[in-house]
């Protein structure tokens, strides 16, 4: 784990994520200005950093109703505005970039937060970014697993010589600047079913799974078929990292919590699905079985406490802004993080 | 209450026709309803690629956002190979797996042959129950010999059919009332 800068002594890490969604208010029916957005995102960094959680991450999605296409440039003023919280993406559509830009990206990143940037690499469940910036979606699979595999090479090596067909090749090549430690944690980004964490497992990366919402028991399968991948190809289960990521909203009590992220909920996914969440699937979602992070503080702590025991993850991250959720309510969400949940997180998953 | 005609083929002109009379039928009868009628013959729309619904462009996005705005479809299909038309089932495929969720969908289905009856049954409505459709069960069935130069001759039939527009509107007014009725329950 301590290549991944993990420490499990400390207990599960508790992080937050953004993707960046712009979508307006359901409250107000207005929206706020991309300017304004992006910088509460930076102001939420600077909270969560304050308040002693462990990860602050943003994801890039090109597309309308998003605002964080330019997801690295939004870290860099992150990572000079944080103190001791790690720096991540949310992912980074890693199949539409340069994986030696991503790298040369990330390594700065990491020396301006002195050691504290992290990579995570997805396909993008949105496919906005493809025929903006050039590429295939019919190459979905291929663009992903290839630079995924320079990525990892980049990390890895201090010279390189690679060939592939999606970029040119590389021969002898250094990237510079190295990172702190001459390497950077890399995550794959998981979402769905188990074949991209079967694929993780092949490949030796550590996992992030989305576990957006249903039965958390149904995310099970995935967990499992990562570590018996890793097994099976001569990795250590116990030396590679999982991490978890859901929607997340909490207040005071339940009732308030259901009330006022319900029509957040809602409208997001009207938003980027086409569909809003049902009322009916709401109402189930305050169980502890229920993956989706949602009710009063109480209720989340017992939620991270089953799927703890469920998962046996390094890592949970909350995606507390989704469709909407202004930044007043944001702020309070970090704090009740802080003050109720994260206390009580640590003393379960803590080894000593 | 918005209702959307859905005539699924582009060959031929019962199922059209058939269509008609059934549109006719609901504006008489409920003149307040908001009536659209979507005929895949007087559309260019594209297969299915994987965007989603409203990233096309065109006649691709009116079909797909005008059937994704209504409250009722009534969904008219001829039977092609002992199946929907292609035209229909890529209907089907633009859109998102919960698309029907909260809608109320009826069928009328035109065909050569009384053979082709439990069509329907074994191939429309698996797919409607599995985007989440409020089916009105009973469909009405119609064969070559109902029609004659582009009418319906055979009474039965247009017996049938205002039953099945009924069905369609009362349906749709009752799913709402007992939503409605759960949701406010919620709290939230």
């Amino acid at each position: 784990m301590k290549q991944y800068r993990i420490d499990p002594s400390k207990g599960l890490e508790f992080g937050l994520y953004s993707i960046g969604d712009h979508t307006p208010n359901p409250f107000t029916g207005s929206r706020i200005s991309a300017e304004q957005r992006i910088h509460e995102l930076i102001e939420a960094s600077k909270l969560a950093d304050e308040e002693g959680l462990d990860v602050f991450a943003v994801g890039e999605s090109h597309q309308a109703y998003f605002t964080t296409q330019a997801h690295t440039v939004i870290l860099g003023a992150i990572a000079q505005a944080t103190k001791k919280i790690k720096i991540a993406s949310s992912a980074t559509v890693l199949s539409t970039s340069d994986p030696v830009r991503v790298y040369e990206d990330f390594a700065t990143l990491d020396l301006i937060s002195n050691g504290r940037a992290e990579i995570v690499a997805g396909r993008g469940s949105r496919v906005g970014a493809y025929s903006l910036l050039g590429y295939d979606v019919r190459d979905y699979e291929e663009l992903f697993e290839e630079k995924l595999e320079l990525l990892l090479k980049l990390n890895a090596e201090e010279k390189v010589t690679w060939e592939g067909q999606f970029r040119a090749p590389l021969e002898n090549a250094s990237i510079l600047p190295q990172p702190r430690d001459g390497h950077l944690p890399i995550w794959r980004a998981v979402g769905g079913p188990p074949g991209s964490a079967i694929k993780a497992g092949y490949a030796g990366v550590p996992m992030m799974l989305t576990t957006l919402g249903g039965p958390a028991i149904n995310f099970k399968g995935s967990v499992d078929a990562y570590r018996e991948a890793l097994e099976q190809n001569g990795f250590d289960p116990a030396e590679l990292p999982i991490a978890t990521t859901s929607l997340f909203y909490t207040a005071e009590n339940s009732q308030d919590a259901l009330r006022e992220y319900y029509p957040h909920l809602n409208l997001g996914m009207q938003a980027l699905r086409g569909g809003g969440y049902p009322k009916q699937q709401f109402a189930q979602a305050t169980d502890y079985r229920d993956a989706l992070m949602i009710g009063s503080p109480q209720q989340i702590i017992e939620k991270m406490h089953y799927q703890y025991e469920l998962y046996g993850q390094q890592r949970f991250m909350a995606q507390i802004d989704f469709g909407g959720v202004p930044f007043d309510k944001i702020a309070k969400n970090i704090e009740l993080i802080a003050t109720d949940i994260l206390p009580a997180v640590r003393k379960f998953t803590a080894r000593n | 209450m918005k209702l959307v005609g859905l005539s699924g083929s582009k060959v031929g002109s019962k199922t059209r026709t058939a269509m008609d009379y059934t549109l006719k039928s609901v504006s008489e009868k409920y003149p307040e309803a908001e009536i659209t009628l979507l005929d895949l013959a007087e559309f260019d729309v594209q297969f299915s690629d994987g965007r989603n619904y409203w990233e096309y462009d065109g006649d691709t996005k009116y079909v797909t956002e005008t059937i994704m705005g209504a409250d009722a479809i009534i969904i008219g299909t001829p039977v092609f190979q002992a199946s929907i038309p292609g035209t229909l089932k890529n209907i089907f495929d633009l859109l998102p797996v919960n698309a029907f969720r909260n809608k109320v969908v009826s069928m009328l289905v035109t065909a050569g042959t009384p053979k082709h009856y439990l069509m329907a049954e074994q191939q429309l409505k698996p797919i409607l129950a599995y985007m989440k459709a409020q089916i009105v069960q009973t469909y009405v069935f119609i064969e070559e010999k109902d029609f004659h130069r582009k009418e319906i001759t055979n009474d039965d039939v247009l017996f049938r059919i205002e039953r099945l527009v009924e069905d369609t509107v009362v349906l749709t007014d009752t799913y709402k009332r007992i939503r409605e009725a759960k949701e406010a329950e919620y709290d939230f």
